[in-house]
């Protein structure tokens, strides 16, 4: 712990930030620098890494340690740091083109082995930094420059595809929405092991309006279902209620609210999660928002560390010179 | 009443059988027994790619040479003394090595019709006169071992598994190798298995008595130790002595050592010793894929841990990118190579040299990279801590090629006085106003290892490039061409030992100038050659990039350089660009070394062409 509190500004670097006017990265990066000093963490003990595309530019914009690395392997880059280094807090700043696209991989490994990752992918729906081509997660018959006819590809959704690799902390969240954003990373904080955060971020130039429908007013009260721990899963106008083993929407209206659902993210069978997760259609009029799924198992660095500790503890630490005398040996006078 | 022994100066011995008749570990087990014994040895296994191809097929056969003596052996031999084959598939397949006048001992009982036919022989060649010119011992292997195991509760299939321990005890008696390390080693394997100890030790023993009472064996042999330097010697393979010296290594630097690997032919056996020894603290990750492993490699390595990846180079080009960001990020990192056949998947379990340009050149960009090279199995060791030491002074990524010849071969190895070997220890970045991450140590042009937790110095890096001393992203003219420059003016002053060259009376014309595993070799060629009168030097190139200071003057001094690689003449080409020197390039690319007679020649062609 340190001994001197800090602020937001000690977590901003001098760098200018360059996004484009009106990205949703903005008020990301803000939330973030004002939600750090909460951690009481030193700046030297936390790392932020990143692959390639417009968030992955996070890591420059806070005055911690960072890397931007190369397309898609934040993941794997910041497996082997927290690996040796679990002293350390380390954040991954991935998007959806990296992570889910050529990244894919190492997102669904470092969940699977429950790496101390806190991972962040902020989902726009689209390629931006090349200009405007379709990602993994935009909806099918996406007109982009590359797919000028709509494209074909079915996408992914980030939060399914988190909760069948295992993971052990899935939730979803929004850029504009600071108070829910800075609760999620709370929440994201506090879980040992990997973290997997999907953010709603709005590209002004290539996706603009992408998630209108969970930010408007006039239709965000609707479209959002709450995940709150312990509470009933609605919007102001559905709610969540069991249809034998699923999961099913029904209007308030038609329902006595003692049949919803009451949200339990410690549930362990990740089937409920999935469930959850399999609410939203692309155009996003009922979307779960907040934490799936939040289960305990332990992290892949504290079991790669005490196997090591209870190894040295049986065996005692090596001895090199033993080593290389060891086998069939023989003299020579 | 003991037969008569003669003494022999060396042997070459091939056992070969199906991949399942553990024909590697009969060879090891020899070969430890003859280590002992004082022989020098050079061992060569040669395995198919399949765990088990269909048995009894040419594609199934395995094999295992090795080469003892009483003076030095550099390689395992050209041509074996002795073949044992355990089917008519491995005599098949093995036969054309073997010279006229060798003597090969046969399972007769597996040259049946069916068995016969399977390989393509119309006729039983133990009968139809066709070996004529070797010595034959046609032995009763199986039928002899499972009769001497009659008394045991095994199943017929379990007792004929037990007859590669009778071939061994027979081979044992012929040359008087000890039998109770082997004895104590199947003691130890076997121990929690009663019946199938009991079954090997038996079959070992009734093999040993068989060579000692069967009229067919006359004579045994005797190989005098061979003279080495005193002390004390231990058989080592390639993987292996990279392993420890990657141990040794950790500790001579102080540094946690992280392997991210995936698992690849013929690198795995290095992710599998090193997962041994983790109360050495030593970390090793089986990663998702090629990448994931060097990337987890680099990230340790940001961390302050020794960032090490095995692979092959299939792996190698997977890797690419994130080595180029290695560069970029100007962090130690090693890269071992355990080169095989290419392209692609290639030759997997085959031995070849032909990575070389992939790691000096497979990156995107100007991205330069230290590459160093071990020349034998026990070389490894040494080289592992070279390759550590260059990454960790300069702060650069360090390819270190091995290949399959040395990773699997072995040779024994004088055990080096751990207090010998060099101090490495590492300085991190400490706490510092106005901390500048890229400012650079003039006499080595490294850039400080700043490892996260060091208060006061947080900074950012990347793969964009990047402003001299600041680090931070800039895109100017003048500043990316200075920083390519420096990268590469940092590789190229790297501090590498000299060149030795190895000529008897300084009057060669002729050098051989190898890098590699060719070592062995040429080593016994440039011998062969001098035997015979022949003025030849030879150098072998250990550091090639950057290259010894005094290469370019001894390319000068001889009239002509033969390079033979087992590729199509990279080393040559880099030779030629670098130095206008032409180099007489000899290439072969079958997936096995070059033998001794191929580089005499080879030779004797380049010094008698008037």
């Amino acid at each position: 712990m340190t001994d001197v509190t800090l602020t937001k500004k000690d977590f901003t670097s001098d760098q200018e930030v360059r996004w484009c006017p009106g990205c949703g990265d903005y008020s990301v990066l803000s939330t973030m620098q004002a939600f750090l000093p909460e951690l009481g963490i030193p700046r030297e003990n936390i790392v932020f890494i990143s692959g390639i595309g417009c968030s992955s530019r996070f890591p420059y914009y806070l005055n911690t340690f960072g890397m931007h690395s190369i397309h898609g392997r934040a993941p794997a880059i910041a497996s082997g740091l927290a690996i040796t280094r679990p002293d350390l807090t380390v954040f991954v700043i991935t998007g959806d083109g990296d992570a889910l696209s050529i990244g894919g991989n190492h997102l669904i490994h470092a969940l699977r082995r429950n790496v101390e990752l806190k991972i962040l992918l902020f989902n726009n729906r689209i390629y931006g930094l090349t200009k405007g081509q379709y990602s993994p997660a935009s909806e099918q018959g996406k007109i982009t420059k590359s797919t000028p006819y709509g494209s074909l590809d079915t996408p992914f959704n980030p939060i399914s595809l988190a909760i069948g690799a295992e993971a052990t902390f899935v939730a979803r969240t929004i850029d504009s929405d600071r108070k829910h954003l800075s609760e999620t990373l709370r929440q994201a904080s506090a879980h040992k092991g990997s973290a997997f955060i999907e953010i709603y971020q709005n590209c002004p130039i290539f996706n603009d309006g992408a998630f209108d429908q969970v930010k408007d007013n006039e239709t965000k009260e609707g479209s959002l279902l709450q995940l709150i721990h312990g509470q009933a899963i609605k919007s102001s106008t559905y709610g969540v209620v069991r249809d034998g083993a699923r999961l099913k929407l029904v209007e308030l209206a038609n329902v006595d609210e003692s049949e919803l659902v009451i949200h339990d993210a410690s549930d362990p069978d990740p089937s409920y999660a999935f469930a959850l997760s399999r609410l939203s259609g692309s155009a996003l009029e009922h979307t779960p928002i907040g934490i799936f799924r939040s289960v305990v198992r332990p992290g892949y660095s504290a079991m790669v560390n005490d196997q090591l500790s209870e190894i040295i503890a049986s065996q005692g630490a090596g001895d090199l010179e033993k080593l290389l005398n060891s086998g069939d040996t023989w003299v020579v006078d | 009443m003991s037969k008569p022994t003669i003494a022999v100066k060396s042997v070459i011995i091939r056992f070969a059988g199906d991949s399942g008749d553990g024909m590697q570990l009969t060879g090891d087990r020899f070969t430890m027994d003859t280590a002992s014994l004082g022989n020098d040895i050079s061992t060569l296994p040669n395995f198919p790619a399949e765990i088990r191809a269909p048995q009894g097929t040419l594609p199934g056969v395995s094999s295992f040479q090795l080469h003892f003596a009483d003076h030095q052996v550099r390689t395992a031999g050209d041509a074996p003394d002795v073949l044992v084959v355990m089917n008519p598939a491995a005599l098949k397949a093995n036969i054309k090595d073997i010279p006229r006048g060798a003597t090969i001992i046969v399972d007769k009982d597996e040259f049946t019709t069916r068995n016969l036919t399977k390989v393509g022989y119309a006729s039983n060649p133990l009968e139809d006169g066709s070996l004529s010119s070797y010595k034959i011992h046609a032995v009763a292997l199986t039928s002899m071992t499972v009769s001497a195991l009659s008394e045991l509760a095994l199943s017929r299939k379990d007792a004929e598994r037990a007859k590669n321990m009778f071939a061994l005890g027979l081979l044992s008696w012929m040359y008087h190798r000890p039998t109770d390390a082997t004895e104590a080693f199947l003691k130890a394997k076997f121990s929690k298995m009663p019946e199938i100890l009991e079954a090997n030790l038996v079959a070992y023993r009734t093999g040993w008595n068989y060579g000692e009472t069967s009229e067919d064996f006359a004579i045994s042999y005797e190989v005098a130790p061979a003279h080495m330097s005193p002390g004390k010697y231990r058989n080592i393979s390639g993987n292996i002595a990279l392993a420890y010296g990657l141990i040794a290594a950790a500790q001579a630097t102080g540094l946690k050592l992280f392997l991210g690997s995936y698992p690849i032919t013929p690198a795995s056996d290095i992710l599998h010793e090193l997962s041994k020894h983790k109360k050495f603290g030593v970390i090793t990750f089986q990663a998702e894929d090629e990448i994931a492993a060097v990337g987890s490699a680099l990230g340790a390595s940001y961390g302050g841990a020794l960032g090490v990846t095995t692979t092959s180079g299939p792996g190698i080009a997977l890797k690419s990118e994130m080595i180029g960001l290695g560069v970029m990020l100007e962090l130690p990192l090693i890269i071992i190579d355990v080169q095989r056949g290419g392209p692609s998947t290639g030759l997997p379990t085959k031995t070849e040299q032909a990575d070389l340009l992939q790691v000096m050149f497979g990156r995107n960009g100007e991205s330069p990279a230290a590459v160093i090279a071990a020349s034998t199995p026990s070389d490894c060791f040494t080289m592992a801590l070279e390759a550590v030491r260059i990454a960790t002074t300069y702060r650069v990524p360090v390819f270190l090629l091995s290949d399959g010849y040395i990773a699997n071969g072995s040779q024994p190895w004088k055990i080096p006085d751990v207090g010998t070997l060099p101090d490495l220890h590492v300085k991190f970045a400490h706490t510092q106003e106005g901390f500048l991450p890229y400012l650079r140590e003039p006499e080595t042009l490294a850039r400080p290892w700043a490892i996260p937790g060091t208060k006061g110095i947080e900074h950012r890096i990347g793969g964009i490039e990047k402003q001299d001393k600041t680090g931070e992203i800039n895109y100017e003219p003048a500043n990316h061409d200075f920083m390519v420059r420096t990268r590469a003016a940092k590789i190229a002053g790297i501090e590498v030992p000299n060149l030795e060259v190895d000529d008897l009376y300084g009057d060669a014309k002729v050098l051989f100038l190898g890098w590699g595993s060719t070592y062995g070799p040429i080593a016994s060629a440039v011998e062969e050659l001098r035997n015979n009168g022949e003025k030849i030097a030879q150098a072998h190139l250990k550091y090639i990039n950057p290259f010894p200071k005094n290469l370019g003057e001894v390319l000068e001094k001889y009239e002509t350089v033969i390079t033979p690689e087992m590729n199509l003449g990279q080393l040559a080409m880099l030779l030629r660009s670098k130095y206008l020197k032409d180099i007489v390039s000899y290439n072969m690319v079958r997936g096995l070394p070059f033998t001794t007679a191929e580089l005499v020649e080879a030779a004797m062609g380049v010094l008698h062409d008037d």
